[in-house]
């Protein structure tokens, strides 16, 4: 089994080589779609895995929680802030900031509240309850979206400055695509401060490791869960504001192929484990793009979804633990 | 909230009943059976009373209660004859009969409020397809407690067996084996739809082993998300599948599916000396022998799921649902088994999915979406996790609501509020809030299988003893 899990990374690294030696500035213009891509994935797998870590639930409506967020997004960029095109810098900032703020608030709401109504009734249930439940949650937020914004899909003007950043032998690097980095490290780094140095982050680690023990050392579980919730739900939100930028269209169904793709860059980056996730998102990002984008032998836009899943599963039955993860008995 | 609701019912039960002369102990003092059939005739003439309020009065659904009335009330279960147990067969055998003769006075069924008329037969047999695809499906969820989100894999996959074996779509073939209405200049694989069914099942059945074997060593909700995987990925391999791995081979016809594939039928000997339908599709009730050999099949489907699930195989699955790791230590073998309950549940589903296929004479990509393992898989829960007849009860209802129910109460409800509402745009938001309906106030679904119903409300864990999933979680 090992020799050909090898065997697989080895044509995957050939095959990357040889399309990077035929057409080298291309390769590159690819792989900065592959970051921004990657970008988008990691605010959406932070949500799974920070739930995952804390209740060992895959929250199968996050998904749906992160294409609420963009349309939300949508509507704040052209019917609150009335984008267009052709509006001014400072227009674009304060629009982008105030929707950032909006998105995150009513994504973090939106996920809590899912929480409570629907998961933590089924607190001690068996296991497979709360995620039967979490794929009816899915189900509801996506005819929310219908009922609000019907099955079409909501388009977006180009906001985003998409002249180029720099332009070095055929490879541009675009602002749109700078834009789309530039606000996720931020939030990135803010979410590690908060899980790693914050009274509230060391609440969540305890519960993450024993909510029995956390609860006896007086920390109020029911509390620190609702706030992961709300936290996972705003980084979906800004996910959703970020794809609904970049992407400029968005539909009720946006969230369930996305956040199967999160998911899967969560369970490779190691579920559980906020870094891994990151990394996990931009592998994923980067296949997508060269799959998608690369001319040489490539599989094409078609395969995207079997390809990631066929990644899912290799992972699983390969290294259930991911990249970054550790032994889990699930995987044993 | 739930019991505070039981109890408002019950004080509400007892007032009535001391209202009409018959305080709690002389209620209690009754025999059994009378209070059996006065409860039941209570129920019914809520019903009566219902449909003569809100829907169309017609005479036939006094008729209808009466015949619900002699099923339920008296204590069938117990009755014996000359000390065999026949009571037992006697609901199932008269719902059977019901059943076969829908088609002959389905005209004379009343209109029921909010629902509507009763299904037509065609949807009839989409509802018993429906069933089987439910029932298999209990083999994995119901029995064996593993959660399968990608069962529309079989289906697809049963559908497509059909597809090349029944259908003029590899051309280059000519190869004809018991098949019937085919035209002169006819080209491609045409086997009897008989021997499809059974091919598509063997064949979903490898599949199911081919998927199962290196992805059941997973605990629950990973094989879950992985058993997705694999329903997302059958239907793209229909889509892209008419340049099969840039081969130039056209395996699945793409985005346009294979059609028509041959109608079923017994053959013209058999049509002039037995009687049986020559070809289904020149028959002048199509749809009710449809129907009727749905009707078959689920009954294959039934008698297979309760044999199986009494057996030692049935016993050790119920087992490794139970507790996986209890069940283990006592020597149940845990791949092999699992293994078998998925090729069970995928032989059922791809069977049904070749019969559904071959009567829609059609294999088109579009229908295999993760949407439709979720409706499966909410008949299951819906229905009772475990329970054949609340399986079957599920898959019927939720099939009826999926084909007719949805646009009949959209309907309905349009009128009443005076303003367009399109209800079966919003088919799977219901889904979804009947899912959540059912986790959270009913887990054991609506028919339960009392062991299922047991484990739900003890809260029996899929947990291993011992722990180390806990350590430097969130932390880098």
């Amino acid at each position: 089994m090992p020799a050909m899990a090898g065997l697989l990374l080895t044509l995957l690294l050939v095959w990357l080589v040889v399309n990077l030696v035929k057409e080298p500035s291309y390769f590159v213009t690819i792989s900065f779609i592959g970051l921004t891509n990657g970008a988008v994935y990691a605010l959406v797998a932070l949500g799974y895995t920070l739930v995952y870590g804390i209740l060992e639930l895959i929250n199968f409506a996050h998904g749906d929680v992160f294409m609420l967020g963009g349309l939300i997004s949508a509507t704040m960029l052209i019917t609150v802030f009335g984008l267009t095109e052709h509006s001014s810098t400072g227009a674009v900032v304060v629009a982008l900031l105030g929707s950032l703020a909006v998105a995150m608030v009513a994504c973090g709401v939106i996920n809590a509240t899912i929480e409570f109504v629907a998961y933590r009734p089924l607190r001690g249930a068996p296991r497979l309850a709360p995620l039967i439940t979490a794929i009816g949650m899915s189900f509801i937020l996506q005819n929310v979206a219908i009922f609000f914004y019907d099955t079409g899909y909501t388009g977006l003007p180009r906001v985003l400055p998409h002249g180029s950043v720099f332009s070095v032998g055929g490879v541009t690097y675009t602002w749109d695509k700078l834009i789309v980095v530039i606000v996720t490290v931020p939030v990135l780094v803010g979410l590690m401060w908060l899980v790693l140095r914050t009274r509230q982050g060391k609440a969540m680690r305890a519960t993450a490791q024993d909510r029995d023990a956390a609860a006896m050392m007086g920390i109020n579980v029911n509390r620190t869960i609702s706030f992961t919730f709300l936290l996972a739900g705003a980084l979906a939100g800004a996910a959703g504001l970020l794809y609904a930028l970049y992407f400029r269209e968005v539909r009720y169904d946006t969230g369930f192929q996305l956040g199967l793709i999160a998911f899967t860059a969560a369970v490779l980056g190691g579920i559980g484990n906020l870094p891994g996730a990151v990394l996990g998102a931009l592998s994923i990002g980067f296949i997508q793009a060269y799959n998608d984008g690369l001319r040489w032998h490539s599989p094409g836009s078609d395969w995207t979804q079997s390809i990631v899943f066929s990644i899912l599963i290799l992972i699983l039955v390969f290294r259930p633990e991911g990249l970054l993860g550790e032994r889990t008995p699930e995987g044993a | 909230m739930k019991r505070r609701l039981r109890q408002s019912i019950s004080r509400a039960w007892w007032t009535a009943l001391g209202a009409v002369g018959l305080p709690q102990e002389r209620w209690l003092a009754l025999p059994s059976a009378t209070r059996r059939a006065v409860k039941t005739a209570i129920w019914l003439a809520v019903a009566l009373a219902l449909i003569a309020v809100f829907g169309v009065w017609d005479n036939s659904a006094l008729l209808a209660a009466v015949v619900v009335f002699a099923l339920i009330a008296p204590r069938w279960d117990g009755l014996t004859v000359a000390g065999r147990p026949v009571g037992k067969y006697i609901t199932p055998a008269a719902i059977l009969a019901l059943a076969i003769s829908y088609p002959y006075y389905l005209d004379y069924l009343p209109e029921l409020p909010l629902f509507g008329p009763f299904p037509q037969v065609g949807t009839m047999v989409v509802m018993m397809i429906f069933s089987m695809m439910a029932l298999g499906l209990n083999f994995v969820v119901g029995y064996a407690g593993l959660l399968d989100l990608g069962y529309v894999a079989f289906y697809a996959m049963g559908a497509y067996m059909a597809g090349w074996f029944a259908s003029t779509q590899f051309s280059k073939q000519h190869l004809n084996l018991g098949a019937v209405g085919l035209y002169p200049g006819w080209t491609g694989f045409h086997f009897s739809i008989w021997l499809v069914l059974l091919m598509a099942g063997i064949a979903t059945a490898v599949v199911g082993v081919i998927i199962g074997l290196p992805t059941l060593r997973l605990r629950g909700d990973y094989l879950a998300i992985v058993t997705l995987g694999f329903g997302e990925i059958m239907p793209q391999i229909a889509r892209n599948g008419n340049d099969f791995l840039g081969t130039g081979f056209n395996l699945t016809n793409g985005t346009g599916g294979i059609t028509p594939i041959d109608g079923p039928g017994f053959g013209n000997w058999a049509g002039d000396h037995l009687h049986l339908p020559a070809n289904y599709l020149n028959a002048g009730n199509l749809d009710s022998i449809f129907f009727w050999t749905a009707l078959g099949l689920v009954l294959i489907t039934v008698f297979v799921s309760a044999r199986l699930r009494d057996s030692r195989l049935g016993r050790a699955w119920v087992a490794i649902r139970e507790d996986e790791t209890a069940a283990a230590a006592m020597g149940v073998p845990l791949m092999r088994t699992k293994t078998w309950s998925y090729a069970t549940g995928a032989f059922f589903g791809g069977v049904a999915g070749a019969y559904y296929a071959s009567y829609k004479s059609g294999a088109f990509p579009d229908d295999f979406f993760f949407q439709i393992s979720v409706f499966i898989l909410c008949m299951v829960i819906l229905g009772g996790m475990g329970n054949i007849w609340g399986v079957i009860f599920g898959a019927c209802f939720l099939a009826y609501l999926d084909r007719e129910g949805l646009a009949n109460i959209g309907a309905q409800v349009s009128d009443t509020v005076g303003r367009q509402i399109d209800v079966p745009k919003y088919e799977f938001g219901i889904f979804g809030i009947i899912i959540v309906l059912t986790m959270l106030f009913r887990p054991e679904g609506l028919i339960p299988s009392r062991r299922r119903a047991a484990e739900l409300h003890e809260g029996v864990h899929d947990e291993p003893l011992y722990d180390v999933a806990h350590d430097e979680r969130l932390t880098p």
